[in-house]
């Protein structure tokens, strides 16, 4: 199963309730994936020329302070940044491939959950609300944000196997459905210098998008190449800095529903996740078409 | 009547009480209010009861329906009426995918857009959308009557035995051992009668109707070298 659930703003003054209004959504998918959860929020952007990364550990006492002492001594460059529970966000003028490097060799155990300019991504194995309540999800501010219920059935439950996955900067993507033919993709993907942690089908979904992307695609021939050489079932919702994408397979196996009004666009694996959203009656509600793109993006 | 509050009461305490009326008869009208789409409102009911839902509702609503005439005022996920047996259920709003699933009998009527696999196995079920039908509708489909007054998706009749289809719209493509058949006066009637017993306005004379070729019912001698 899985539970999937997106929400966009396109009205800003509802920005400071953005973790508040998607909560509720999240944790109403608790029982199509209570394994482990996780979401990608788009907001408190860095200017350009920055970056800003999330980092995770296992280990809630682990001692960030020093660690980024040691990063910023390495680098040469200040790094502001603030810890949320197991995670912490790191903002400097580094470049992103120095600043891996140093983390590399200074704390190979940390994980890096996502790179750009606006995403963060927060996640872990356990019940939602217990991840939402960890990341103090319903006081988060930002202009969109997408996020992930999971019920394992390709791979083990670990913090790594939990979505979202980051597939290059600012881009992230959550996946209900299975691949079957994840084992060959992620082999060629190999070849092509894709690092995968876990043996989880849907790290080579996200794999698969980053290489396309790095190639040179744009987001819809990536996803359009998506529907060609992914073999299986799948709803994918795609965070960009800008906005989100969803797509399903060619026979729409899994489930997935839309609702738009003037201030949002919200998508779902169920309604349910829509029940406590302002203005919700009203809204525009329908499923998206199989092998159909749709994209949502502030211009 | 009485009202139900799911916002308040369960979808088991509701469930429970309705199904009690089997027993014992004593509230024939209903409404459920703050539905909040959740799962299996309304299913297994075996008595005449009359039952409106205000608001959207989620997957298996009114499920093995026998004999209750249920309304859902909003849309309705995966799964309205599967395995209905009898009564009527009608949806105000769009339903999701494989609405009237594997159903016996009664009618069901989609107000607006029924999603994929509409009417997936139906046995006997008579189902009426007012507007387009998805992809994969009527697969496998036994018995009964698909109406479709939209269009209607790809892959339509797929594996067909003897549900008759009728559509106003376009039909994306058909699928394996479905083809279009004449429209002959007994069909025009059939029609005619089912869009009145679902309140809708068309004139039977802009459908056309799709059946099975009867080519997949028995296995076929010249397939023998597959094997």
């Amino acid at each position: 199963m899985c539970g999937i659930v997106g929400l966009y703003l396109k009205n800003k003054t509802l920005e400071p309730q953005l973790g508040a209004l998607f909560e509720p959504m999240l944790l109403s998918m608790t029982d199509r994936g209570p394994d482990s959860a996780g979401f990608a929020i788009y907001g408190d952007e860095v200017p350009e020329g920055s970056i800003k990364l999330t980092l995770q550990t296992r280990d809630a006492d682990f001692d960030w302070k020093t660690l980024v002492a040691a990063l910023e001594q390495k680098l040469g460059q200040p790094i502001d940044w603030f810890r949320n529970a197991t995670a912490a966000v790191l903002k400097t003028k580094a470049p992103e491939a120095g600043i891996r490097a140093a983390l590399a060799q200074t704390a190979p155990d940390i994980h890096i959950m996502s790179a750009g300019r606006s995403i963060e991504i927060l996640k872990g194995i356990g019940l939602p609300t217990e991840v939402t309540e960890r990341f103090t999800l319903g006081k988060m501010k930002g202009s969109h944000i997408i996020g992930h219920t999971r019920m394992a059935t390709e791979s083990a439950v670990t913090m790594a196997g939990s979505h979202p996955f980051s597939t290059g900067a600012d881009l992230c993507l959550v996946h209900n459905g299975s691949l079957s033919n994840h084992a060959l993709l992620r082999q060629d993907l190999r070849r092509e210098g894709i690092v995968f942690e876990t043996e989880n089908d849907s790290e080579v979904a996200a794999g698969y998008l980053t290489w396309r992307l790095r190639q040179g695609d744009s987001l819809a021939e990536a996803l359009n190449g998506a529907l060609k050489d992914l073999d299986g079932f799948f709803t994918f919702a795609v965070g960009t800095r800008d906005g989100f994408a969803v797509i399903r397979d060619p026979i729409a196996c899994k489930p997935a529903v839309l609702a738009e009004t003037g201030d949002y666009v919200a998508m779902a694996s169920e309604y349910r996740a829509f029940a406590t959203l302002p203005g919700i009656e009203n809204a525009r509600v329908w499923e998206p078409e199989p092998a159909t793109l749709y994209v949502w993006e502030r211009h | 009547m009485k009202t139900i509050d799911l916002s308040t009461a369960s979808v088991r305490d509701l469930n429970q009480a309705l199904h009690e009326q089997a027993r014992q008869l004593t509230e024939r009208e209903w409404a459920v209010t703050h539905p909040g789409g959740q799962h299996n409102i309304a299913a297994g009911l075996d008595e005449a009861l009359k039952i409106d839902i205000h608001g959207p509702a989620g997957y298996y609503c009114a499920g093995m329906n026998k004999k209750a005439e249920v309304t859902i005022h909003g849309n309705v996920g995966v799964g309205v009426a599967e395995n209905m047996m009898s009564g009527s259920v009608r949806v105000k709003g769009n339903a999701s995918q494989s609405a009237g699933a594997t159903a016996h009998g009664g009618l069901l009527v989609i107000e607006g857009d029924a999603g994929a696999r509409c009417g997936i196995s139906m046995k006997g079920i008579d189902i009426v959308v007012q507007g387009n039908a998805g992809h994969m509708s009527c697969f496998l489909g036994q018995a009964g009557r698909l109406v479709i007054c939209g269009d209607a998706g790809e892959n339509l009749g797929d594996s067909l035995y003897e549900v008759r289809i009728y559509v106003k719209g376009a039909v994306k493509s058909l699928g394996s051992d479905c083809i279009e058949k004449d429209m002959r006066p007994e069909h025009l009637q059939e029609l005619a009668e089912l869009l009145q017993r679902a309140g809708v306005a068309e004139d039977p004379e802009a459908f056309r109707r799709y059946g099975s070729a009867r080519q997949l019912y028995n296995f076929h001698v010249d397939n023998a070298h597959a094997y």
